[in-house]
């Protein structure tokens, strides 16, 4: 079924009892020619571009749980190509370019908002260190506005531009970023795939890889053995564990990462604000949430929640730069398991064993990524090549010293 | 979270600095054959796992004391604190 305003007319005429739902729940085959685990944002993704762009057959996606329950239903929405490296820019902003394209390619309202980032500049370090990173953002075609103190206080009269410790000197902004809608992400891209034949099959983990002569011949699940020609793994926060069937380590610790809402108010933050300097982002949700965060807990954790050190921080941030934000009430606060990596940057790559592929790594950071990492994901499983734009995203970067590290704090994962 | 501290006894979590895997006090011999695969190995790779985990965490608004604590990732309870230089005796690997 195609969506349209007509569509919800003609329905609503109906009474709404013709919708139907939007991807089909099939039994899983026998066998597939590839099965992707993990049904987070970047297996979605790939699933859909796989079928539709790369023209693939016999495609399964298969989730621990239900699509959309793992971090691509719990980030704060942020998209934004702001990267300075060369390895991520490029990936980065061709990203932004499918978020652009997204709800016309899915016939889904993702809620795309491009309503701009704004990154707060501090100190003449920061200042220079955000030219710079703004000079390679253009360079990559990527749009980059260094405002002024005045223009910030025109656009955002309620932030505290004279805090004695972190007074505002300025800020870069990105005008094309912005938030969109995660879980209509995760929905918007299933309903695509299943469209072109996908099979997404829920509550089906997978327990372990079936590896004969170092081929991957298929996994197993809690609904029995499924045979596939090429396995992609983009399980996100649990891929250190699932990898570990397969006898591999990875550059990558588990970490937890928080964030809040508060309750309901009119629109009163014209986008997204980061504070870098204090440990806190802040931006409004289409319903009037006031939707923010900080850093991870900093400690191994797959218990998707966190503690009250970090609240306080994070809290301590917001009164700081947004003293009104203390007249909001906190409404709900949550935890999701971040796969940190050594660099704090992904890894789209083949795997030593033939037929094994892996996407992870993504950090705090793997929202924005969603279409490109599909894309880039998609594209290696159909061609056994590397995306352009992700030739960077290797395992063997760390052994040959090929680090692609943003915050250069080398080898600590908490720190990136 | 609260640390229980061998020597001062239970401290919050959020006096400790973290630094990871306690397999770190496992340093490599940089004098052997394959030495630069061991120290990226050393480095780089983590077991991550889900479930116990002994890890290093330095008391640095405290008695600036390293400690391997083992906590459960899943739950974040704290079933063992040690120092870390007797658990890196025991090794052999501190006088
Ligand atoms: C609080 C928070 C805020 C964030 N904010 C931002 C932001 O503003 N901008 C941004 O760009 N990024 C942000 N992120 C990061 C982003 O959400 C993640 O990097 C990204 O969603 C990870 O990719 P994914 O969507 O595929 O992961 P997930 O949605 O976690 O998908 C992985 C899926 O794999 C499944 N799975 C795991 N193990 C198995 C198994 N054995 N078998 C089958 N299935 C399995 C899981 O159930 C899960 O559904 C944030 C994350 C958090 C937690």
């Amino acid at each position: 079924m195609k969506y349209s305003a007509f569509q919800v007319i003609k329905q609503a005429l109906r009474g709404h009892k013709g919708w139907i739902p939007a991807w089909r729940d099939p039994e899983p085959a026998n066998h597939y020619d590839i099965v992707i685990i993990g049904g987070g944002g970047h297996g979605l993704a790939c699933a859909h571009y796989l079928a539709k762009t790369f023209k693939q057959k016999r495609i399964a996606v298969l989730e621990k749980g239900w699509i959309g329950g793992g971090n691509v239903g719990r980030n704060t929405t942020i998209i934004r190509s702001n990267y300075l490296l060369d390895g991520n820019e490029p990936f980065y902003e061709f990203s932004l370019k499918l978020w652009e394209g997204l709800e016309q390619d899915l016939n889904y309202n993702a809620m795309v908002s491009q309503r701009g980032i704004l990154n707060l500049i501090h100190s003449d370090g920061q200042r220079d260190a955000f030219i710079r990173r703004g000079n390679a953002m253009i360079l990559n075609g990527a749009d980059a506005d260094l405002m002024s103190t005045e223009q910030i206080k025109r656009k955002y009269p309620f932030l505290n531009t004279d805090n004695a410790r972190f007074p505002i000197q300025g800020g870069l902004a990105q005008h094309r970023g912005g938030t969109v809608r995660h879980d209509a992400v995760a929905w918007g891209y299933a309903r695509s795939a299943d469209q072109h034949g996908v099979d997404i099959i829920q509550n089906c983990e997978v327990t372990g890889f079936r590896i004969e002569n170092g081929t991957c011949t298929g996994v197993e699940t809690t609904r029995g053995f499924i045979g596939a020609t090429k396995v992609g793994c983009a399980v996100a926060g649990s891929s250190s564990r699932l990898m570990s069937k397969a006898g591999m380590r990875l550059p990558i610790e588990s970490h937890v990462l928080q964030a809040f809402v508060s309750e309901g108010l009119k629109p009163v933050i014209p986008g997204v604000i980061t504070f870098g300097a204090g440990h806190f982002y802040c931006s409004q949700s289409d319903k009037g949430g006031l939707v923010f965060g900080g850093d991870i807990d900093g400690y191994n954790s797959y218990a998707q929640r966190g503690n009250l050190p970090v609240v306080e921080d994070v809290c301590e941030g917001a009164m700081a730069i947004f003293p009104m934000l203390g007249r909001a009430r906190l409404l709900r606060m949550w935890g999701g398991i971040m796969d940190m990596s050594m660099d704090g940057s992904p890894i789209i790559d083949r795997t030593h064993i033939k037929g094994l592929y892996f996407n992870g790594g993504w950090c705090y950071g793997g929202f924005k990524a969603t279409p490109a990492s599909g894309y880039a994901f998609a594209h290696l499983l159909a061609t056994d090549t590397p995306h352009p734009t992700a030739t960077a995203y290797r395992f063997d970067r760390f052994e040959k010293g090929l680090m692609i590290d943003e915050k250069g704090m080398g080898n600590q994962p908490n720190l990136h | 979270m609260i640390i229980d501290h061998p020597l001062l006894g239970p401290r919050d979590a959020s006096e400790f600095v973290y630094l990871g895997d306690a397999s770190l006090i496992d340093r490599p011999n940089p004098d052997t054959e394959d030495a630069s695969h061991a120290f990226y190995e050393y480095a780089y790779l983590r077991d991550n796992p889900a479930g116990l985990h002994r890890e290093l965490w330095f008391h640095e608004a405290g008695d600036r004391s390293w400690l391997v604590v083992t906590r459960n990732t899943e739950t974040h309870e704290i079933t063992k604190v040690e120092f870390a230089k007797d658990v890196a005796r025991l090794a052999g690997r501190s006088l």
